[in-house]
């Protein structure tokens, strides 16, 4: 049954309890998302070290289970990454969400692996695949600390 | 009444969605279309379809004679005097920016207001706003109380000398809640006031009757009316359509166009520019007819019945919690699930066939005042039943389960 792989396990445990769920008063850069559809909301807070390594992440918002869970497992998953893996991680996790079976990036651990695949299921739920995504690309946004919100009406 | 005989009349119900029997409970967004209104549209593009208003050729004379019936089937159906108080447009979002655009630009300016109320959908706002920029006008919002209502108290305490217009809803498409737009309209009209009422969810639901009612501008938007999408009606007063200035310029609304000026035709050609949803216009003569074979008095006390219904089961499920109890309310059942968002019950409900809507229901002010940023809402129909109800509780339980592992 699809609903079994939408709602698996994980994504239940992250969307109850997110992890890293709260306002950090330690950040230089952050970032702002917004699904205008739902009304879904993620506000994303890094603290980039000298070396362009994300030293602290965490985020403020709303939503439904998957849009908490994605959030919620991403920034567990940031944590300690340099500038390039980020955008590595992002555009992988992007594009396995858009066509990709598998993700590509050998940065990734088994457990980290099962972790994200566990989102896959938005894909047969293809009004729910921003919920899925929506916190990855304002990550993207809080790296380059974009002033303008990102809005989800403007993904591809 | 049979619902079964009725529900039969609509054929979306004959197929199955994603293998499930279909549970429509999203008839708030927009009704379904009886078989009728969709025959009508396709015998119209097969046997006669031509341009309205144009030509002198048989088929163009016929076709602007059935656009023109559908006019005075409105006209009867809401009690308007005159026919011409019935304007086609493409929906009620456009009815209502009509009024706004142009009451506001011949009425209004610097510091007047405009009255609406908390409980408004974007479209009754929005329109609005712009004359906030435009005119420098003030907005108001009359609040909604604790059961999801707004009194005549909360708008008369809202009304000031600089008050111009009134725009409210007839009934609430997120608490249900209907308004008292008769003695809101004595009210305004006893200080010189016109009250304009969006009527989307009114007019699928409640028996219309516009000289009892008295209000200047109703609006109407016939997809949730059984009706085609892309129509809408504005009712207006003629002496408003007639002092009002045109809305959109273009063919069809003019009476004579020269280099140096314009003269503009008359009602209710002034305000229907260019060619119009003719197919759509003349299908929704056969929603009315519908209406008028079941009777409205007919519908509204099966939706009564049904939403006392979904009232009392949602109450006893102790997960539900109910958004609103008006206690004059309309077929319209939103809520919240403990610890589930409404996206994800909508998601998980679709999976058993039931259909509702999850979001703010372009009602973000409404939202922000209750503090929640989506709500479910199950909307109901003449096609629905009890079991319909009885579905919508069973999915919901499902959700608590795979919430509640
Ligand atoms: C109360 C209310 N007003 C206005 C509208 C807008 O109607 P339409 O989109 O048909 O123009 C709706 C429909 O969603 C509504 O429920």
């Amino acid at each position: 049954m699809d609903l079994k792989d939408l709602y698996q396990e994980i994504i239940l445990d992250h969307g109850k309890n997110p992890r890293n769920l709260k306002k950090s008063d330690n950040f230089n850069k952050d970032a702002k998302g917004h699904n205008p559809l739902c009304g879904d909301k993620v506000h994303i807070y890094l603290k980039v070290d000298e070396n362009n390594k994300i030293s602290d992440i965490a985020f403020e918002g709303s939503g439904c289970a998957i849009s908490m869970a994605s959030a919620s497992i991403m920034t567990d998953l940031m944590k300690e990454r340099k500038e390039v893996e980020v955008k590595e991680l992002v555009d992988d996790f992007l594009e396995m969400i858009k066509q990709n079976p598998e993700l590509k990036s050998k940065i990734l651990g088994e457990n980290e692996k099962t972790k994200l695949m566990s989102l896959s299921g938005v894909k047969k739920y293809p009004m729910r695949v921003k919920c899925a995504t929506m916190a990855w690309h304002t990550l993207t946004a809080a790296m380059k600390n974009a002033n303008e919100e990102t809005n989800t009406d403007k993904f591809e | 009444m049979n619902i079964n005989n009725i529900k039969k009349q609509f054929p979306i119900f004959n197929n199955k969605v994603q293998n499930n029997d279909l549970v429509y409970l999203d008839s708030a967004n927009s009704s379904q279309k009886p078989q009728v209104v969709v025959d009508r549209i396709y015998d119209f593009y097969t046997k006669e379809f031509s341009n309205v208003g144009r030509s002198v050729h048989y088929l163009a004379v016929a076709a602007t004679n059935l656009y023109e019936n559908t006019r005075v089937l409105v006209q009867k159906y809401i009690n308007a005097k005159d026919p011409n108080e019935i304007v086609f447009t493409k929906g009620a979002t456009e009815a209502i920016n009509l009024v706004a655009n142009t009451f506001g630009q011949k009425f209004l300016g610097e510091g007047d207001e405009i009255l609406l109320t908390e409980l408004e959908h974007h479209s009754n706002y929005v329109p609005w706003h712009y004359l906030r920029k435009s005119k420098g006008v003030k907005i108001k919002f009359a609040e909604f109380n604790s059961d999801g209502e707004v009194t005549l108290e909360s708008i008369e305490k809202n009304i000031t000398p600089k008050t111009k217009i009134i725009a409210i809803t007839h009934l609430s498409n997120v608490t249900g809640a209907i308004l008292p737009i008769k003695e809101i309209t004595r009210l305004a009209h006893s200080k010189n006031i016109p009250v304009l009422v969006d009527g989307c969810q009114g007019a699928p639901h409640l028996k219309l009757d516009m000289q009892e009612i008295g209000c200047d501008f109703y609006a109407i938007s016939c997809h949730k009316m059984y009706g085609p999408t892309g129509l809408g009606i504005l009712y207006a007063k003629k002496k408003w359509l007639e002092v009002l200035p045109p809305y959109q310029g273009g063919g069809g609304m003019i009476r004579e166009v020269k280099k140096e000026g314009i003269t503009f035709g008359e009602l209710p050609n002034k305000y229907e520019a260019g060619t119009m949803a003719t197919a759509q216009v003349i299908a929704f003569g056969e929603s009315i007819k519908f209406l008028n074979k079941i009777g409205i008095e007919n519908i509204e006390k099966h939706e009564n019945e049904l939403t006392k219904y979904g009232e009392e089961i949602l109450r006893k499920n102790n997960s539900v919690k109910l958004i609103g109890s008006p206690k004059d309310k309309g077929s319209v059942l939103s809520f919240t699930l403990d610890g589930v968002h409404a996206h994800d019950i909508a998601t998980i409900l679709d999976e058993d066939g039931v259909a509702i809507r999850a979001g703010h229901h372009c009602c973000q002010i409404l939202h922000d005042k209750l503090g929640l940023s989506a709500t479910a809402r199950a909307s109901l129909g003449v096609y629905n039943t009890k079991d319909d109800l009885d579905k919508l509780n069973e999915s919901l339980n499902k959700c608590k389960k795979i919430f509640e592992g």
